[in-house]
């Protein structure tokens, strides 16, 4: 894609702050999930797939969400720029 | 006596990694750009599988494999809980700094992360500070996982540590000297394939070894519930855990070996990609061995004297020997993986950042070529010679290495990047603040609530930072022009 290199540097602006949305909320989803199922006795946990509930969401399913969630992020935001440079030309 | 069963598996591993040296050496004799950047960057060519394999292989270290998980052994998931704050390492790296590296690198022809610094700064004190922390740091850390490794090898084949050391740090040496960044690279990839199925093969064996899922959840809840909650039964506390979202999370886009990968792949296909592999994978790594540790806690029931020996009596009791000798290849990996990219990057350092910039005399590609392959040696040999015996001043540098390089790189770097009024002034305060405040907390031992000094040394440094850039002479136009593009 042809871009100038003020629309270049706007874009990666944008992706490096997509990025730090992303890395946002796999943290609250972590912490939401991590420390709110897992109050109370262990004997009381639900469990999923034989692992605590708290478990299971916050780092089996967050971390399968999350790789989901970049391959959207990459595929559908981030942009294939030139990384020569293009004033040359 | 060893075990020569373990030891064949490991040693055809060995030697696939040195034919890989001699294939890249022969690429790089043919390759179009000059020797320095071929040797110390791999002519800026990686694709998105070996940028996501080189990020992960780098990153993960001797911790990753075998300290942490025999942490996890006795603290339970609270420590997998922790371990997993690192999946969004490789798509926070190459998505805040990888497209603007990979710009800029290639308009001011850098190759190490001190160049950029050097262009952006135009500080000599900045480069020079650049380079020693880089020297200092990297050489404690490599002779670390040196003994890591040989320890490793001596536990588990029952080869003496010094054998270990010889096998396979001399094969780490020979091929990152003859085969430079190019080989670094695609041998990373493969030891990150190695580490993914010796996670695969050593989780399925220890939950076949406990019992199943569910047996092996029931033990643990007998002998230690503590260990299924995130807390581990209270003793890991929120503060503590938090700060490692600093540690080995938003401080990890500081580390040099690790952002330098961002001047070395192809376009920005690769990158995508690299983001994508590089989050699955680091989560699995991370998932799979720390639960190696955790369900450990079943089939070692009698307990073990020292967390780090966990990884290797677990896989010497759940897996056929040839298949621990794979295993093992695991780790070795992780580890040799780390000593590469260090120790590339430290002959750079010499090469390119020191002696190329400050002498005035000039080289020829062949002269430079051969300084460069001599360097990379004598730095390797000094490494595994220091490993045989290590040094207590070595020793100690290494307990402030990691947190050290974020404290010292983290806002030079991105600073520079994204912000207009960066300056040297800023640089040289937070560099030289971040680093003493990191080496004061550890060693006073000073804690605010329970939390990791990392956090107070990066709040530090990033005031002193904004402190100096105020103070400081602002960036010129030409630089301005060159970084953040024409008005």
């Amino acid at each position: 894609m042809k871009m100038s290199e003020k629309e270049k540097n706007r874009q990666l602006n944008k992706e490096a702050l997509m990025t730090l949305g992303l890395y946002v909320i796999f943290f609250i989803w972590w912490y939401a999930f991590g420390y709110g199922l897992s109050g109370g006795d262990p004997g009381n946990f639900t469990y999923i797939m034989g692992l605590p509930s708290w478990f299971f969401f916050s780092c089996v399913l967050g971390w399968i969400l999350v790789s989901i969630a970049v391959l959207f992020m990459v595929k559908k935001f981030f942009v294939e720029i030139d990384l020569e440079e293009d004033e040359k030309a | 006596m060893g075990n020569s069963m373990i030891l064949i598996p490991m040693i055809i591993y060995l030697v696939v990694m040195l034919g890989i040296a001699v294939y890249t050496s022969k690429i790089a004799q043919g390759a179009k750009g000059g020797f320095i950047e071929e040797y110390f960057i791999g002519g800026r060519s990686m694709g998105g599988f070996v940028l996501a394999m080189t990020i992960i292989a780098t990153y993960s270290s001797a911790s990753s494999f075998v300290g942490g998980p025999g942490v996890a052994f006795s603290k339970g998931l609270g420590w997998v809980f922790l371990a997993m704050i690192q999946v969004p390492t490789a798509f926070l790296t190459l998505g805040v700094l990888g497209k603007k590296f990979a710009i800029i690198s290639r308009k001011i022809d850098a190759v190490t992360v001190t160049d950029f610094l050097r262009a952006r700064y135009k500080s000599d004190v900045v480069v020079i500070l650049s380079s020693v922390a880089i020297l200092a740091f990297f050489a404690a850390t490599m002779v670390a996982q040196f003994i890591g490794g040989a320890r490793l090898f001596q536990a588990v084949t029952g080869y003496s540590y010094v054998m270990g050391l010889a096998i396979f740090g001399i094969v780490v040496v020979i091929y990152t000297t003859v085969g430079g960044f190019r080989a670094v690279a695609l041998t990373d990839a493969i030891q990150g394939i190695v580490m993914i199925f010796a996670t695969i093969f050593l989780l399925f064996a220890v939950i076949k070894a406990g019992g199943g899922m569910e047996k092996v959840i029931d033990t643990i809840m007998v002998s230690n519930p503590g260990a299924l909650e995130p807390t581990a039964g209270g003793t890991i506390s929120k503060p503590y855990i938090l700060s490692f979202w600093i540690l080995v999370g938003l401080g990890v886009l500081g580390l040099p070996q690790t952002t330098v990968r961002g001047m070395g792949f192809k376009d920005s296909k690769s990158l995508h990609n690299a983001m994508i592999i590089g989050t699955f994978v680091v989560g699995f790594l991370m998932l799979g061995m720390h639960l190696v540790g955790v369900f450990g806690a079943s089939v070692l029931t009698e307990g073990i004297e020292s967390s780090d020996l966990v990884v290797p009596t677990l896989t010497i009791q759940v897996l056929h020997p040839v298949l621990a000798g794979i295993f093992i290849a695991g780790p070795l990996a992780a580890i040799m993986s780390t000593v590469d990219s260090m120790l590339i990057l430290a002959s750079a350092a010499i090469v390119k950042d020191l002696f190329m910039h400050y002498s005035k005399s000039e080289m020829t590609e062949k002269k430079l070529s051969k300084l460069s392959f001599i360097t990379t040696a004598v730095l390797g040999i000094i490494v595994f010679v220091f490993s045989i015996k290590p040094p207590d001043l070595i020793v100690w540098i290494n307990l402030f290495a990691f947190g050290g390089l974020e404290a010292a790189f983290l806002c030079p770097t991105i600073f520079g990047l994204y912000w207009k009024k960066a300056n040297a002034t800023g640089a040289v305060l937070s560099f030289i603040g971040g680093v003493g405040a990191y080496f004061y907390y550890t060693i006073s031992g000073v804690k605010y609530i329970g939390m990791n000094q990392i956090v107070p040394t990066i709040a530090i440094a990033i005031i002193l930072f904004v402190i100096g850039s105020y103070i400081g002479k602002k960036p010129d136009q030409e630089t301005l022009e060159l970084f953040y593009g024409k008005e």
